[in-house]
């Protein structure tokens, strides 16, 4: 439980031991590298971008060629893929594979290079058919398109954009060129908005018909070929079948480098290590003949770190505290049930300078208030076996995944304990499963009665629970400001604004158990002993008093002190919507036993026997899956949310800088040998 | 009337109300959504659970509804005979889960819109994007309490 303690690295070696250098700070992964030291007439930078580029463009090849193959040749995924993870490869086998790098980028290269063919036959293809598509018209006529008759007779070849018949072309012709009797039409095709012509006519006549028809909206045709349109149709076919045939034999290459795959990945990976370490290298300082490297490292990693950095090259190494108000990155380190929340206390903000780590705490009360919020044996069950299950059967997954698995497996052991509490299976599956269909007389249910006792029947009784419970989280949170006040050594601090709210909250409290409101609640009157009933107000008054004069003690002004010290005895009223805010525990325990015991009420509507039976089958499945999926997203809105407004919300700020090290980086492969903290 | 029409009638303003804002603020979110997935699938699950946040007032309101109905004696079939008061006070006793599940559900929805414009923007941020829906949700859980406790008190 605690933020690791982290060193400043100073690292001051050869210029020819750089890279082996970086390589094995890579390898380790513990170290954050900072560039603090200033370029100046001895030490600059080194330029690397172009290095850097060449990787980058090798992993775009890589990358592209895993494309390909997986539209061409898909590799087999389940419907867990995502809790996969990375696979984990030999280093013996990394190392061969680096060697035959020209190789596998040779090989992604040709599969992009077949790739490029296949969209090239297909655009072709496109091309060729729209070529067709532009014939089909003509394909009745018999002679070449560019066909312009005899020695005697011309023939024009053109289009009306319009549907017209032989005849009425012809009565165009009597109409506006009477003089001229031999003009011959043959529609070849026609359609609504295209008319495919022949015009024949002496060859002396030419231009007077060629005027008639223009005048007509006759005009040349669209596409244009020499030969005769039913025979270039026939060729541009054949030539797209042989494209077709292309486009088949070279998808047929690139699966045959479906089984490369493995190795695209591991040389995108290979890659991506290269162009990050060329990154860090185009940073670093450095002068004729060495360089310098500055960056955190946990202090738990630095012994072993400094030993691998001695035992194979001649560095200067100086490892120093962290100076006090130096911003540090932020590292985690719980035990093994707490780490598995820190991604929760990550994502509202990690410790920043000088706080605590709420982790260990929160993740007890974490747990304990989503069991109370989904509350059902069945569905706890269900729960933690199922992540126990993806746990086992998955073991590479990602390491936030697994957390998140971890989290949620604990969540329905405690979820499990709530159920048997308050006696909920499936909500009331079994009582309903027992009187439908086994004849068990209404009177003998429960059958397995609640340990504790039914929220649903005394439901201010399970109300004030909430509240205690609420009472109890919350003062665990005031208490940690407490304790991390007096870490800094806030003495003062913590006297008035941790102790005097406990004195002031406790009074209130004892009053309120005491009076009337609270037996009317609760159904029985509350007898706490004569002192203790007392206490109740002296505690109240004697912290209302402490924080009106202490609470703006910074203050010189005493006006402004009292009035400042008032404000702060109104946030009371803040603590009260707080406290009430925990009544949601009791709201969604009652939705997740309610919603369920109408799946089942619904399922026992077709009565029993064997029909009935089949029916309830199938509600019950898909009711339950239903309430599982929403109640478990509202447990963890809610729990989240308990934890990050109310709980934080007393002692906790964050916005620490989360410790981001130099590592291996990869997407697809996990080397083994990587180090861990 | 008797007093058994006014209780059903609350049922029905508790589950139609709070369905019905529920339904909305479920739409908004969704509309958000799409846009998200559009542009990036892999969000597809972040900004489904942000999309799914202002469903549970309806989900309050079918709560309160088969408690009343449970009480009422409709459910087993067996309608109980309230006289015109009891009905009214059942009445009243849903009233805060439909308005409140109304209302409440319509701004979530709006504010899980927006928070699904950080989901977008800054995935890692996920946590606290997930907390401004979650505010406003508060209300409509302390109105479930009173309509809970209501009902449950009113002896028929």
């Amino acid at each position: 439980m605690a933020v690791l303690q982290m060193k400043r690295m100073e690292l001051c070696a050869m210029r020819k031991d750089r890279k082996g250098i970086l390589e094995l700070l890579q390898r380790k992964g513990v170290v954050e590298i900072t560039h603090e030291v200033e370029e100046d007439g001895v030490f600059r930078k080194k330029d690397t971008t172009s290095r850097k580029n060449i990787f980058d463009k090798n992993i775009v090849t890589a990358e592209r060629a895993l494309e390909v193959l997986d539209r061409y040749a898909p590799a087999e995924k389940s419907l867990f893929a995502s809790l996969e993870g990375k696979t984990p490869v030999d280093e013996k086998l990394y190392h061969h594979i680096v060697t035959v790098q020209d190789a596998i980028m040779g090989a992604a290269k040709q599969v992009l290079q077949l790739s490029a063919d296949v969209e090239d036959n297909k655009n072709q293809i496109v091309k060729m058919e729209n070529q067709i598509e532009a014939l089909a018209p003509w394909k009745d006529l018999d002679v070449p398109m560019s066909y312009q008759g005899t020695r005697t007779v011309s023939a024009l070849i053109g289009t009306f954009s319009a549907l017209m018949t032989k005849e009425q072309i012809e009565a165009m012709f009597r109409e506006q060129l009477p003089e001229v009797e031999s003009v011959f039409v043959t529609v070849v095709s026609a359609s609504t908005n295209l008319t495919c012509v022949v015009v024949f006519c002496r060859n002396e006549n030419r231009q007077a018909v060629e005027e008639v028809l223009r005048a007509n909206g006759f005009a040349a045709p669209a596409s244009h070929t020499r030969s005769v349109p039913a025979r270039k149709i026939a060729s541009v076919e054949k030539r797209i079948e042989k494209a077709r045939n292309k486009i088949d034999q070279r998808i047929q290459q690139i699966q045959t480098f479906s089984g490369s795959r493995d190795e695209f990945q591991l040389i995108s990976d290979y890659y991506r290590m290269r162009s990050e370490k060329y990154e860090v290298l185009g940073q670093l300082v450095q002068s004729k003949n060495t360089f310098v490297l500055t960056g955190y490292v946990p202090a738990v990693a630095a012994p072993a770190l400094e030993k691998a950095l001695h035992e194979q090259y001649e560095v200067a190494l100086e490892l120093t505290d962290v100076g006090p108000d130096e911003e540090a990155p932020v590292l985690l380190k719980n035990n093994k049930f707490s780490t598995n929340m820190e991604g929760i206390v990550e994502s509202f903000g990690l410790p920043a300078l000088h706080e605590i780590d709420p982790t260990a705490i929160m993740s007890c009360c974490y747990v304990f208030l989503f069991g109370l919020m989904l509350s059902d044996a069945a569905y706890g069950l269900i729960m933690a076996v199922a992540t126990f299950v993806a746990l086992k059967k998955f073991p590479n997954m990602g390491e936030g995944m697994k957390k998140m698995l971890h989290l949620f497996m604990y969540c329905g052991i405690s979820t499990l304990f709530w159920g048997v509490m308050f006696g909920s299976y499936f909500g009331d599956a079994i009582d309903v499963i027992a009187t439908t269909f086994f004849g068990v007389p209404e009177s003998a249910t429960p059958i397995i009665p609640a340990v504790w006792f039914v929220p649903l029947e005394e439901p201010m009784r399970m109300l004030i629970y909430c509240l205690a419970f609420g009472v109890v989280h919350l003062f665990l949170g005031l208490a940690l400001k407490g304790y991390s006040l007096i870490k800094e050594k806030k003495y003062m601090d913590a006297v008035c604004d941790v102790g005097l709210w406990f004195v002031f909250l406790i009074g209130l409290l004892l009053m309120l158990v005491t009076s009337s409101l609270f037996a009317s609640m609760a159904g029985t009157q509350v007898n706490l002993p004569g002192p203790v009933k007392t206490l109740g107000p002296v505690l109240a008054v004697i912290g209302a008093v402490g924080l009106l004069l202490m609470s703006g003690r910074r203050k010189k002004n005493w006006a402004l002190r009292i009035a400042l010290g008032a404000y702060d005895i109104y946030n009371v009223t803040g603590w009260l919507s707080d406290l009430l805010s925990y009544s949601r525990l009791l709201a969604l325990g009652l939705a997740t036993g309610v919603i369920a015991s109408v799946v089942n009420q619904m399922g026992s509507m077709f009565g029993g026997g064997v029909g009935g039976a089949i029916a309830f089958i199938l509600i019950f499945l898909v009711g339950h899956t239903l309430n599982i999926a929403i109640n478990l997203l509202g447990a963890y809105v809610h729990t989240n949310r308990l934890q990050y407004v109310e709980f934080f919300g007393k002692f906790y700020e964050g916005g620490g800088k989360p410790f981001a090290p130099f590592k291996i980086n990869t997407k697809y492969v996990t080397i083994k040998e990587e180090a861990k903290l | 009337m008797s007093g058994i029409v006014w209780a059903l009638i609350g049922v029905a303003v508790a589950v139609g109300l709070a369905g019905s804002g529920s339904a909305c603020g479920v739409g908004i979110a969704g509309q958000a959504a799409s846009g998200v997935v559009t542009e990036d699938p892999s969000k597809f699950a972040k900004v489904l659970i942000m999309q799914l946040l202002p469903g549970t007032q309806g989900i309050y309101g079918l709560l309160v509804g088969f408690i009343t109905l449970s009480k009422i004696g409709i459910l087993g079939g067996a309608p109980a005979d309230l006289d015109l008061a009891t009905g009214l006070l059942i009445f009243a006793a849903c009233l805060p889960i439909g308005i409140a599940g109304l209302i409440s559900a319509i701004y979530q929805g709006k504010t899980s819109a927006a928070a699904i414009g950080i989901v977008a923007k800054k995935p890692e941020q996920f946590g606290k994007a997930m907390l401004f829906p979650a505010m406003v949700e508060t209300y409509a859980i302390l109105a479930l309490l009173v309509s809970i406790l209501a009902v449950s008190g009113i002896p028929v």
